[in-house]
Parts: structure tokens; C-alpha cells; sequence
């Protein structure tokens, strides 16, 4: 079983979740006051209200409906029910989750009305829920644990302890056979070459320069300033990153000095070559990353911030971490693990990973995070370009 | 002794301040990661936590190292111990 165990949910699939949500899903904006409703009715499960899904087309639309299947499809979620507007787009969403296995079931309210679909799908939501009550946790190997990571708020402090710190625990879960991503497409801009370096194929490298080159073209294609305040933002300037490079290069010390990326994920994609660490294709806002890593099916994230990001995820645990000793002593109840003293020269790299090696183990044996016990359930779906 | 600030590569030209309150004047001790080793230099600027101090003369128009990259140049001339941010450093990007 090796050094690393944990006590998670093995699902339908044979994935491992470490949660146990049971999530009323809304299709789009309209169904989000019913879906909401049914949450209300059914305590303990779980609504996803978010702003999209009309007139959305072509890649946009392909993208949503893989966000929220995905999301769905999470093994940290047992059950889901999902509503739409109409039975066509909800059923997509349905036949989608129903390929995991697990229970779902979708309603429509055009024809019904909220009152009634909200009746109707409260009585399916009440149902999966005492199913899902009764899951048991059994013990997980490490490789079964799939982690996510991407920092926010970012100061220098992030690139000297925080992130490293992460680094460092790709660096020993990564021979283990974990499965890890990161992304942050715009925001490795001026470490991109050092990056693709990190491409475990030079066709994965190109891959990679790729997906970084068009992005560099969106921004090209809209910016009306060096995008000083956006990218660094206000936050990541007062904490003393000036520039995108510098950001950048501070960011990058999450995937630690050895695992070399053996993929390229487009935004929300399911890691399919087996254990490693992949790169997706993401923008770097904190709450639009964490979801489209959740909807690729990671189950635990590892957040590290240096001016005190506050953002947490539905379905992912989102574990905060950060080196900056004044955040770690007024934001005390978002830090999940401080580093400070890494600044303080009395705790190594090596050490703060073991310990976030150790948190990480913990929140999967189903510790709340502090994100969980504050309620920050940021789920913000990633639209690409105006709907029709 | 205390470390007032730290510098990720040998042949960085900034450093990053791990102390709330250094003063202009004061006598900073450094340490370089990448080798180990430490150095003192004088603040000519009160740098907040988090900020770069200058640990050499950096000339306008130089690019600025840290991490051993280029992350940036610097737009207005920098004495060694100045506070380096956003009013004499900017992206070469973007």
C-alpha cells in the first residue's frame, strides 16, 4: 500500500472521492431558483447556481456542457440531480454523469413549472441523499488521490515558501504515481520557455507553447495597458510582485524541480495518459481555475497565498497555504498550513512539504478545510466568448 | 542573526524583504538561497515585507534578475538598497 494512505469513497468507476456530495445541478441560469429550492427542501445536498448556459455555441457550448458533466461526474460526488429549462440540453448533461455509474437524474421545468419540478426532484434529491449517507470510506492508496493546484493572490512570498512547498510535494508524490495539474496559462508569461522545458515530450512542449501563444493572443487582441493592477493584480503589487515575469517565475515553483508535465488539457478535460502531472489549459482567476480542475475530476486542491486569497470550491477541498507571516497572523481562519517559517530560516522546503504532504492526507480522510468551514463554495464557470 | 531578506539565485540583482520593519539606514543581513551563502547590505529605502531591495546599482533600461530570469527592467536608475517595484521597475511583456 506504501507510505501514503487515505480513507476515501470508491465510487461506481472505480475512482476515489473524499467527499460525499449529493449536488442538485442546474443546465443553466433559469433553473438555478429551483435548484436552489431543492437544496433548501433537502438538507445536505448541495446547489451549484451559476450564470450561463443559453445561446452559448460552438466551442463555448462544448465547454460547458463538459464543466458541468464533469462537475457532476466528480467522484467527491455520489449522486446529482440536475434541472434545465428544457428535457433536450438537461438530458445531455444527464447521459453524461450516467456514464460514471453513479445515481442521477435529470428534471425539466418547461411544461411543469418550478413548483412542481421542484416536488418532484426534492423526492429523488431526499432519496439520494440517505443512499449516499450510508457510503462507507475504505483505504485508498495515493495513487487513487488526484490533486489540483493553482495560487492566488500571490505575493514574493509565494515564490519563495509557499509554492516551493507545493514543488516540493509534486516532487515526492509524483514517483509515487500520484495524478496532479496545474495551469494558469497567462500567468506563466515569461517562464514559458522554462516551462515547455518541463514537457515531458517535446510534442507535449509544443503542445503546451501552443495553447500559451493563443492565449497571449487574446490578451494582445484586448488590452488597453500592460494589464499592471489585472495581471499582476492590485493585490499581488502591494505584496510586492511588480511584474508578470516575476509572477510568473513565483508561480512556477508549484510543480516543485522534477515531474516533468505529460500532458496538455484543454480547460475542464479529464487527465486520460495514466499517473503524472498535467498541465491545463486555465486562466489564472483564482475561482475559474479551481472549478475547471474540479470538473477534470480532481478531487483535493493545494492553494497557496501570500496576501490571503479567501476562495474555496463546491465540490474540491481547496487547501490553503501560505509563507507570508502577516497573512498567517490576521487571516488565520482561510490558512489551512503556514509556512512562515520558512522566511524565518526555522522550517525547510522539505519539511513544509512533509506537513502539507500530512494536511493534504488529513482534509482527505474528510478534515474540513478552512474554505469548507467558512462556506466558500466559489463555482464560476469558464466562458470563452459572448453567447449568440 | 537575524535574515531581513532573501535572494532565490547567486546572480539575482534583487533581493526580497522577510521583515516588517526595516528602516533607511539599517544594516540587512541576506541569504542566497541557491548557494548558502549570506550577505549584508546597506537599506537606503524603508522596504516593506515582500518587497525587492536592490543589491546592486541597476542601471535604467536594465533587465532585473530574480530566480535567475529576466523578470523585468528596470525604467529610472536604481542605487544599490533602493526599494525596487512598480515606480522604476515594468514587464518587457504585454
Amino acid at each position: 500500500m506504501g507510505r501514503y494512505q487515505f480513507f476515501g469513497y470508491r465510487r461506481e468507476n472505480g475512482r476515489v472521492g473524499i467527499r460525499n456530495h449529493v449536488v442538485i445541478l442546474p443546465l443553466d441560469d433559469l433553473s438555478n431558483a429551483a435548484a436552489e429550492a431543492v437544496a433548501n427542501n433537502i438538507k445536505g445536498t448541495l446547489a451549484l447556481p451559476h450564470a450561463y448556459g443559453r445561446l452559448q455555441f460552438g466551442e463555448d457550448l462544448e465547454l460547458h456542457f463538459r464543466t458541468l458533466i464533469g462537475t457532476g461526474s466528480n467522484p467527491n460526488v455520489a449522486a446529482c440531480v440536475v434541472i434545465g429549462i428544457e428535457p433536450g440540453w438537461t438530458g445531455r448533461i444527464v447521459d453524461g454523469i450516467a456514464k460514471t455509474g453513479k445515481p442521477v437524474v435529470g428534471f425539466a421545468i418547461e411544461g411543469n413549472g418550478d413548483i412542481s419540478t421542484i416536488a418532484s426532484a426534492s423526492r429523488k434529491a431526499r432519496e439520494f441523499l440517505q443512499w449516499a449517507s450510508e457510503k462507507q470510506r475504505e483505504t485508498c492508496a495515493i495513487q487513487e488521490l488526484f490533486i489540483s493546484t493553482k495560487c492566488g493572490e500571490s505575493d514574493t512570498t509565494s515564490g519563495l515558501g509557499s509554492c516551493p512547498t507545493v514543488g516540493n510535494l509534486i516532487d515526492k508524490l509524483d514517483p509515487a504515481g500520484a495524478t496532479t495539474c496545474f495551469g494558469e496559462t497567462s500567468e506563466l508569461t515569461g517562464a514559458e520557455v522554462v516551462c515547455a522545458s518541463r514537457a515531458a515530450s517535446k510534442e507535449i512542449g509544443e503542445k503546451f507553447m501552443h495553447v500559451f501563444r493563443a492565449y497571449q493572443e487574446v490578451i494582445e487582441r484586448h488590452k488597453t495597458s500592460d494589464l499592471s493592477e489585472s495581471q499582476p493584480t492590485k493585490g499581488n503589487i502591494a505584496g510586492g510582485l511588480t511584474t508578470i515575469e516575476e509572477k510568473a517565475f513565483g508561480n512556477f515553483q508549484k510543480i516543485g524541480k522534477k515531474a516533468k508535465f505529460i500532458d496538455v488539457l484543454k480547460p475542464a478535460e479529464a487527465p486520460a495518459k495514466g499517473p503524472g502531472l498535467y498541465y491545463m489549459d486555465t486562466s489564472s482567476a483564482a475561482a475559474e481555475c479551481v472549478t475547471l480542475q474540479a470538473a477534470a475530476g480532481f478531487v483535493v486542491h493545494l492553494f497557496p497565498t501570500g496576501q490571503g486569497n479567501v476562495i474555496g470550491n463546491p465540490i474540491e477541498p481547496v487547501i490553503k497555504l501560505t509563507a507570508n507571516p502577516k497573512t498567517a497572523r490576521t487571516m488565520s481562519e482561510h490558512i489551512d498550513l503556514d509556512v512562515s517559517g520558512i522566511l524565518r530560516r526555522e522550517m525547510t522546503i522539505d519539511q513544509a512539504g512533509d506537513q502539507l504532504i500530512e494536511i493534504m492526507l488529513r482534509t482527505s480522510n474528510g478534515r474540513l478545510t478552512c474554505a469548507e468551514a467558512l462556506g466558500h463554495r466559489e463555482f464560476v464557470m469558464t466562458k470563452l466568448y459572448q453567447s449568440a | 542573526m537575524e535574515t531581513h531578506f532573501i535572494v532565490h539565485d547567486k546572480a539575482d540583482t534583487v533581493g526580497v524583504m522577510v521583515v516588517e520593519n526595516a528602516q533607511p539606514g539599517q544594516q540587512l543581513t541576506g541569504w542566497i538561497m541557491e548557494t548558502d551563502e549570506t550577505i549584508a547590505i546597506k537599506a537606503l529605502d524603508a522596504v516593506p515585507l515582500g518587497h525587492k531591495i536592490a543589491l546592486r546599482e541597476i542601471k535604467s533600461g536594465d533587465t532585473v534578475l530574480k530566480y535567475g530570469h529576466d523578470v523585468g527592467r528596470a525604467v529610472a536608475s536604481i542605487g544599490k538598497g533602493n526599494h525596487v517595484h512598480v515606480h522604476n521597475m515594468k514587464t518587457k511583456r504585454w
